[in-house]
């Protein structure tokens, strides 16, 4: 059986074809998970080979769901994001839009793969996109991607570090064989330090705290067609790969009792909670503050790993998804400002309410997810990740999640209170214009008394085109709906898909 | 018992629909859209009177939605208690957005669309913490009540009132995490958070550990909007909103959410006979019972007026909580008698204040001389209502006082009778003096200001009168006693263990 | 196969690879340089898979006798691994490649390579 997720092809020169692109394999990985639901888990061998030789891909419920989670946003993304593109990309949309299909058949790969090498290649061709991708982003990205670029690199080579210790010990790549061989073997010493590169390796591309520090830079400064791509999908399928080690590679227990790779997730994802919240309160641009706060998230998403039960890999694989389509939500909301103001500081938001609904409701709805108020998705995220604290008797992991509501609270209203309450400022935040060469104020320099100090670039926001905010609506819709779903997603396709 | 019914989810849907028809309607069309939340309101109180012959026979009308969580609905059942206070926020909704039309306009308040629309969503979220069947249920609306309360607490969109915003949210919110971590919490352990009279966890075999932190969650949670010292900050603060929303939601929707809450956790989740084997009621007890007299005494230092109605409200709320808290039939009866009673006394004080800051722009005591010959109808429904809230008979906080008291001794705890009585001195003190420099004294200021609109001097009367009329007959017209007495039946079925009888 | 790790001195070599390596990526402020690290980072790795492959005495994984159905794979080397590091090496140098052309575009823009001087134009 064919996976189409990794078949797709790459040569997309425009948007069309890009779009196409993503939205088949959307439709493919839909049908891939109705066809695990229905009748187990889909398997192929590439090339013809049977494993352990040959490379195997599995589509189970997890990978299914993962990969249907990242197609379809990045359909909605890719299309959201086209004026920007044009804008940024201009005459290059080809070899962009190449990029953009390469990273997708990276992360496809990644989720599809059995093969702990193959997954090593596909972490690598889509981690290349995405550093040139960042590179793109004028002068700033520039530096931001070379910097991803190293970092980057040194995480893949971690991970490939600790498969080889992995290999040495068992002598098979692929992660059922290992995950058997290793039942009935005694630990070994090497198995560990493979656990822990690999832990190592994957944390970097997840971006767990400490190994976090490309990403501030790398959100803020590359193309609004970017980062809104990369933001809700390209840690996540680093989590995945995590949650792939825990559920397909070691055996039970193994990653806890032996190795304390679960306990080093769990400590490192409550410190991300804490961290990446309250630095996200201090940022003063608005895509800065979103990637601390996707830092926070996935000290969401580790602890629910780190848990190591299922309970807590439910929560952890819901809030894969639920941070992707909030996270979309508001990269989104954000490019969509930019697009017609040039702004993305917090300030620049101010009285955007009036001057944008559409695109400040969404955002408003992303937001409130976010904070975890019922019935969005993001309450369920905690909702599970509270219950698996519990049942794991852990109540710090139970505190810091629902306290980490308060903190996201404080800088999501921090915004809102501009967006909504504050009288327009007199205008001050002009500057961010001549990195993106969009028009601010074309009204000229001429402060217009009439209009009783509402600075120029609200007098001139209006609401962005259709094709902006019909992504962004969908989107955002879908924050309410996977919410109210939840208990469907979580008994059909997660519980089964963890046990 | 209960019967499968679209009429509960009628009843959340309606104030939400006519929030998203006010928010249709643009500024311009101004009366269309005040209509629609009159409408609005007429309409649900349509609804709860349906509900109510239905929950006085016993027969909860009940809609299921959907599944929440594996094993979790989100299920509204319109029982006794909850109609209760759902009744209370529907009716009150309808003279209060008379009476908001009338303020709004005459403050020429900014944004009143936005206003209307939020004013209306709060009330659909209340009317679904009443009717709520299940804890997770509750959780989601109490947690939108917060939502969407905030926007009217910093509606006047300056520094002091964003402040307020804030820590409105802060609190709130952090109320609402207590709750769903006893949610969480009590879903791991395999418990049905159903609300059942008497207690889903009674009969339950948790360690003590596990009663303790559920018991400090769950009251925790619901404390916080019920303004339990130390816990009520908030609520002073939140008294910049403009008056219809501090009258009917903060001193109504939102803070007799969280006392609502707390018959629930006392009546409905541990149930007396476990709260009793605890010694948990105790600690609630002590706190509320502090919190009545430390707001009274609270209330007299304060020169603004609605900051002085806040702490009164502080006080009030209390009572119930501990009403609640003396596990015995006849307080619970009084508990949520008060509830309705102060509901209704509340809210015509703060009218009176709106009305008169409307007129006059005073908001301090020490300005008010003489105001009460300027606005007669005003003044005299405050008086009415001060009367009330000092529990001076036939006013109906004198019947829930009687029966809240009558509770205290039948559980052997005269000291809390006395309670009883001492507070009831203190808000004669903080509220008669009002009254008499509003009618004894000489104006200082000769302006001759008049009575407000007749969309705010309406409602002011009505509520007046009715503060008067539930004394003397609580189940006038919408039955407040006898759902009570149900309630109190449903939780303490005969024969009663009562607090003081054990050692 | 554990056994085979028993050869330590070739892990200690990749180990004092790895560690220069790192020491370059993180320590350097030319970005060249932290190129360089990457580098020797990534080739102390594909030895270390190289190195794991061998064993004493083995020769190479090719069958010379048609027939020769019961060769003992003990006589052989692990070819798995090479042939790993096959795809690893073109992996690093697409790396390295487009790491290259990073360094050219972010030449031409700035005019330098020293990460502190770049860090201080892009602030302003």
């Amino acid at each position: 059986m064919v996976i189409p997720v990794v078949t797709r092809t790459r040569s997309g020169v425009a948007f069309s074809l890009a779009l196409g692109g993503s939205a088949l394999s959307t439709a493919a990985s839909a049908w891939a998970l109705a066809e695990v639901l229905a009748n187990g888990s889909i398997r192929y061998d590439l090339g013809g080979w049977a494993p352990p030789v040959g490379i195997q891909y599995v589509v189970d419920e997890v990978s299914a769901f993962v990969a249907l989670v990242v197609t379809s946003v990045a359909t909605l993304v890719i299309a959201g994001t086209r004026r920007w593109a044009e804008r940024e990309a201009g005459a290059r949309a080809g070899p962009f839009y190449a990029l953009v299909m390469l990273l997708l058949a990276g992360l496809g790969g990644m989720v599809v793969t059995a093969d702990l090498f193959n997954l090593f290649v596909f972490l690598e061709i889509s981690s290349l996109a995405a550093y040139t991708l960042v590179f793109l982003g004028g002068r700033a990205g520039m530096l931001a991607g070379f910097r991803y670029l190293v970092l980057g690199s040194i995480g893949g080579a971690f991970y490939l570090l600790g498969v080889g210790f992995l290999y040495f010990s068992t002598g098979t790549l692929n992660m059922e064989e290992t995950a058997t061989i290793l039942a009935a073997s005694p630990s070994s010493r090497s198995v560990q330090a493979g656990a822990v590169f690999i832990f190592v390796g994957l944390g970097l591309k997840m971006a767990l705290v400490p190994l976090h520090l490309w990403l501030p830079d790398a959100y803020t400064h590359a193309p609004s067609s970017v980062n809104s791509l990369l933001a809700p999908i390209m840690t996540k399928v680093g989590a995945y790969a995590m949650v792939r080690m825990f559920l397909s590679v070691f055996p039970d227990g193994y990653l806890k009792d032996e190795a304390l790779v679960a306990d080093g997730l769990l400590v490192l994802g409550l410190v991300g909670i804490v961290f990446g919240s309250v630095a996200a309160i201090r940022q003063s641009d608005i895509r800065r503050m979103l990637a601390y706060s996707s830092i926070g998230q996935l000290g969401l998403i580790a602890v629910g790993i780190g848990l190591a039960t299922p309970l807590g890999l439910v929560a952890a694989l819901l809030h894969v998804m639920n941070h992707a389509v909030m996270k979309g939500t508001l990269f989104l909301a954000a490019a969509s400002v930019r697009l017609s103001t040039g702004l993305s500081s917090v300030n620049g938001l101010t009285g955007l309410g009036r001057a944008m609904p559409l695109t400040m409701a969404c955002f408003t709805l992303g937001a409130l997810s976010m904070v975890g108020i019922p019935p969005m998705a993001g309450f369920f995220s905690k909702w599970w990740a509270a219950q698996a604290g519990v049942e794991s008797g852990q109540w710090v992991v139970v505190a810091v999640v629902l306290g980490s509501s308060l903190l996201t609270a404080v800088y999501v209203f921090i915004v809102l209170e501009r967006v909504y309450l504050r009288p327009a400022l007199p205008a001050e935040g002009h500057e961010a214009s001549e990195e993106t060469g969009v028009p601010v104020d074309e009204t000229g320099d001429a402060p217009d008394a009439s209009d009783e100090g509402v600075p120029a670039h609200v007098r001139g926001a209006s609401e962005s085109p259709v094709d902006v905010v019909l992504p962004l609506a969908v989107l955002a819709l879908a924050t309410v709906v996977l919410g109210v779903a939840n208990s469907f997603i979580v008994t059909h396709v997660l519980e089964p898909g963890v046990r | 018992m209960t019967t499968d019914s679209l009429l509960p989810i009628a009843a959340v849907l309606i104030p939400a629909g006519g929030a998203v028809l006010v928010a249709l309607t643009t500024e311009r069309r101004r009366n269309l859209r005040d209509a629609w939340s009159t409408i609005a309101a007429v309409a649900l109180l349509a609804v709860m009177l349906l509900l109510l012959s239905d929950a006085l026979d016993g027969q909860a009308a009940r809609t299921t939605l959907l599944e929440i969580s594996p094993g979790i609905d989100i299920a509204l059942r319109a029982d006794a208690a909850g109609m209760v206070f759902g009744l209370l926020a529907s009716a009150l909704w309808v003279v209060s957005g008379i009476y908001a039309v009338g303020y709004m306009r005459g403050e020429r308040e900014q944004k009143q669309t936005r206003f209307f629309a939020a004013f209306a969503l709060s009330i659909s979220a209340t009317v679904g913490v009443a009717l709520a069947e299940n804890l997770l249920t509750f959780i989601l609306f109490y947690e939108l009540l917060s939502l969407f309360t905030y926007p009217l607490v910093a509606h006047r969109e300056t520094d002091e009132a964003i402040v307020a915003g804030r820590k409105y949210l802060a609190y709130t919110l952090s109320g609402g995490l207590l709750l769903i971590g006893a949610a969480a919490w009590l879903h791991v352990l395999g418990i049905d958070a159903t609300f059942q009279p008497g207690g889903f966890l009674d009969g339950t075999t948790l360690d003590g550990a596990a009663q303790w932190g559920l018991f400090a969650l769950l009251a925790g949670g619901v404390g916080v909007k019920a303004a339990v010292m130390p816990l009520h900050s908030w609520l002073p603060s939140a008294m910049v909103a403009p008056t219809p929303v501090s009258a009917l939601l903060h001193a109504v929707a939102v803070v007799k959410a969280g006392v609502f809450g707390m018959v629930r956790v006392v009546a409905f989740a541990f149930g007396p006979a476990l709260l009793l084997d605890m010694g948990a009621w105790t600690v609630l007890a002590g706190l509320s019972a502090a919190t009545v007299l430390i707001a009274s005494m609270l209330a007299l230092r304060h020169d603004n007026l609605k900051r002085r109605l806040a702490y009164s409200t502080i006080s009030h709320l209390s009572y119930i909580v501990l009403g609640a808290a003396l596990l015995g039939p006849i307080a619970l009866t009084g508990a949520l008698l008060h509830m309705v009673g102060h509901g209704v006394t509340k809210i015509t004080l703060f009218f009176a204040a709106g009305a008169i800051h409307v007129r006059t722009h005073k908001e301090n005591v020490s300005q008010l001389d003489g105001i009460g010959r300027q606005m007669p109808i005003t003044m005299g429904a405050f008086a009415l209502a001060s009367l009330s809230m000092a529990g001076i008979p036939p006013f109906v906080l004198f019947t829930s006082k009687v029966y809240l008291g009558w509770g205290a001794a039948e559980v052997g705890q005269q000291l809390f009778l006395l309670l009883y009585v001492a507070s009831g001195v203190l808000s004669a003190a903080y509220l008669f003096p009002i009254v008499v420099r509003a009618f004894a004294r000489s104006s200082t200021d000769h302006a001759r200001y008049g009575e407000a609109d007749m969309r705010m001097v309406v409602p002011i009367a009505l509520t007046g009168i009715f503060a008067l009329v539930w004394g003397i007959a609580p189940d006038l017209p919408l039955g407040f006693f006898e759902l009570a007495e149900s309630v109190a039946g449903d939780v303490f079925p005969a024969p009663v263990a009562a607090a003081g009888d054990t050692p | 196969m554990i056994e085979e790790i028993a050869a330590r001195f070739p892990y200690w070599m990749c180990a004092a690879l790895i560690a220069v390596g790192l020491f370059g990526m993180i320590q350097k402020r030319s970005l060249v340089k932290k190129l360089i690290g990457m580098n020797i980072l990534q080739s102390a790795i594909i030895l270390f898979f190289v190195a794991g492959g061998l064993r004493e005495g083995a020769t190479l994984p090719i069958l010379l006798e048609q027939g020769a159905g019961n060769a003992d794979a003990a006589d052989y080397v692990n070819p798995l691994p090479h042939v790993l590091m096959l795809t690893a090496i073109v992996v690093n140098v697409a790396i390295t490649g487009v790491a290259l052309a990073f360094l050219v575009r972010i030449h031409r823009e700035f005019g330098s390579l020293d990460e502190e001087s770049l860090i201080e134009q892009v602030r302003q």
